[in-house]
């Protein structure tokens, strides 16, 4: 499923994330995908997905400006594509 | 970030492995002619069961998402499963190699209820002539006695793991047909001169023509077909095959022997790349971050003889371990260099000043003992 702003979204429960110096890796246990989180913001945002109702609040919540969205977007719907996060 | 600054931060080094591989034994029931740690006989210094289980704790705690298990034979080891089920238990997923001789009906139900778990059965052939002339008399029948126990338990899609030589290279369609056939999937990967296979390398690996089949092999089938990374010196012939495209020595892999001794990574079990024990003070977490190999080996690396090659950027110079094992220097041409400036290199180097592996857990040759009482 394709995540847009509006969307509610979750990390898959059956990944974890490592913190690393670029940003962090994500595993998926089931799949076994490696990802890599290339930013320190992108982990922040994804990993605090669960605590907002849409994507957009999740953002705004992590005080990430308003013309970076887009870029966020594309990544959060990428990570959706490998089945780190769940669209809901 | 661009990919390209990805690669040169993984090259820096990451504060734990991504890939660890783990040999829980040296012993083994078979005797490979290229097994890359020259297994055969248990060393009476293997780590204990509270010794296996305070390493998982520790990889546990520095998140490592899995740890590729082999040996040896690690299903030889009567607490294989104490050691897996602890591993698993504890968020640290498991995949694990084996040649299927102890994964009879009974073990194939209990692994395929295990959560975390992934299994690489090995096969060199996809006939008992071709396999058993590399992994010994009966190891093909082995092999496919334990994938059918697999598949009829419903473990799922295990994998196959192939390693590539001069007599198995044509039979690639065959091992992704018998992988289709059983819901697996292939893993293929490279012949490394380590171990035994110091020995070997020179008679079974790929030839140049054979060298441009693989890789057109493997475009062909992309993401498709695993090959852990192993055939990135291939990527001088064009397109880039998937993966990192790296060597991961000390960076972001690396191996843990039976007794606990920490190397740079699978293939090069030798003095010169090991880093230090688990069981020092500070365990592997110390030997990870701050071995003086492991930090020598995150520094950029000289191109050397390949500095003018045009094709360095995407083969960077290839394997070291394939270049250590046949004697060449590190910092020059991979053997298999497909441009064949190895090749011209490998006529250089006479034989009796290529390193030998060390250690060697080889079962002791057998002599033939004449009758008792004959004439």
């Amino acid at each position: 499923m394709t995540a847009t702003l509006d969307s509610a979204c979750t990390l898959h429960p059956r990944v974890a994330v490592r913190p690393e110096p670029f940003g962090a890796l994500a595993y998926h246990y089931d799949n076994r995908r490696l990802v890599f989180l290339r930013h320190p913001d992108v982990v922040r945002v994804v990993t605090s997905l669960a605590d907002h109702p849409s994507l957009r609040a999740a953002l705004e919540a992590n005080g990430i400006a308003e013309e970076r969205w887009p870029s966020f977007v594309k990544a959060v719907d990428s990570l959706a594509s490998s089945e780190i996060v769940s669209v809901l | 970030m661009s990919s390209e600054t990805l690669v040169e931060q993984m090259k820096g080094g990451l504060d734990a492995p991504i890939c660890l591989t783990w040999e829980l034994t040296y012993a083994c029931n078979l005797e490979c002619v290229h097994c890359l740690s020259s297994s055969g006989r248990r060393d009476p210094r293997e780590l204990s069961t509270e010794q296996c289980i305070a390493v998982i704790d520790e990889l546990r705690d520095l998140q490592v998402f899995y740890v590729n298990i082999g040996g040896g034979e690690p299903m030889i080891r009567r607490d294989f499963f104490d050691i897996v089920g602890h591993a698993v238990d504890n968020g640290v997923g498991v995949k694990f190699s084996t040649n299927g001789a102890f994964i009879d009906g009974r073990a194939a139900r209990r692994l395929a209820s295990m959560d975390y778990l992934d299994i690489q059965v090995s096969l060199d052939g996809t006939d008992a002539a071709t396999n058993d002339a590399v992994r010994g008399a009966g190891s093909y029948e082995t092999a496919m006695r334990a994938m059918r126990n697999l598949s009829d338990a419903g473990f799922g899609p295990f994998k196959i793991s192939v390693v590539v030589t001069r007599h198995n290279v044509d039979q690639l369609d065959g091992f992704k047909a018998l992988a289709d056939s059983f819901g697996a999937q292939l893993r293929v990967t490279r012949l490394r001169p380590a171990g035994r296979g110091a020995d070997s390398w020179h008679r079974l690996h790929p030839t140049n023509p054979q060298q441009r089949q693989i890789y057109e092999w493997l475009l062909a089938h992309g993401e498709n077909v695993l090959t852990g990374d192993s055939f990135f010196h291939l990527n001088a012939l064009g397109d880039p095959l998937p993966g990192l495209n790296m060597c991961g020595a000390g960076r972001v892999v690396c191996l843990i022997d039976p007794v606990g001794d920490v190397y740079a990574c699978p293939f090069v079990i030798h003095d010169e790349f090991r880093a230090g024990n688990v069981l020092a003070p500070g365990g592997f977490t110390s030997v990870w971050r701050g071995s003086d190999l492991f930090r020598s080996l995150r520094e950029p690396q000289s191109a050397g003889a390949c500095a003018s090659c045009g094709a360095y950027d995407v083969c960077q110079g290839g394997c070291m371990a394939a270049k250590f094992f046949t004697g060449l220097p590190l910092d020059g041409p991979d053997p298999e260099c497909v441009g064949g400036d190895g090749e011209v290199a490998l006529a250089a180097v006479p034989v009796a000043l290529a390193p030998r592996p060390s250690p060697d857990h080889s079962k002791p040759q057998r002599a033939a003992v004449p009758a008792a009482g004959g004439n």
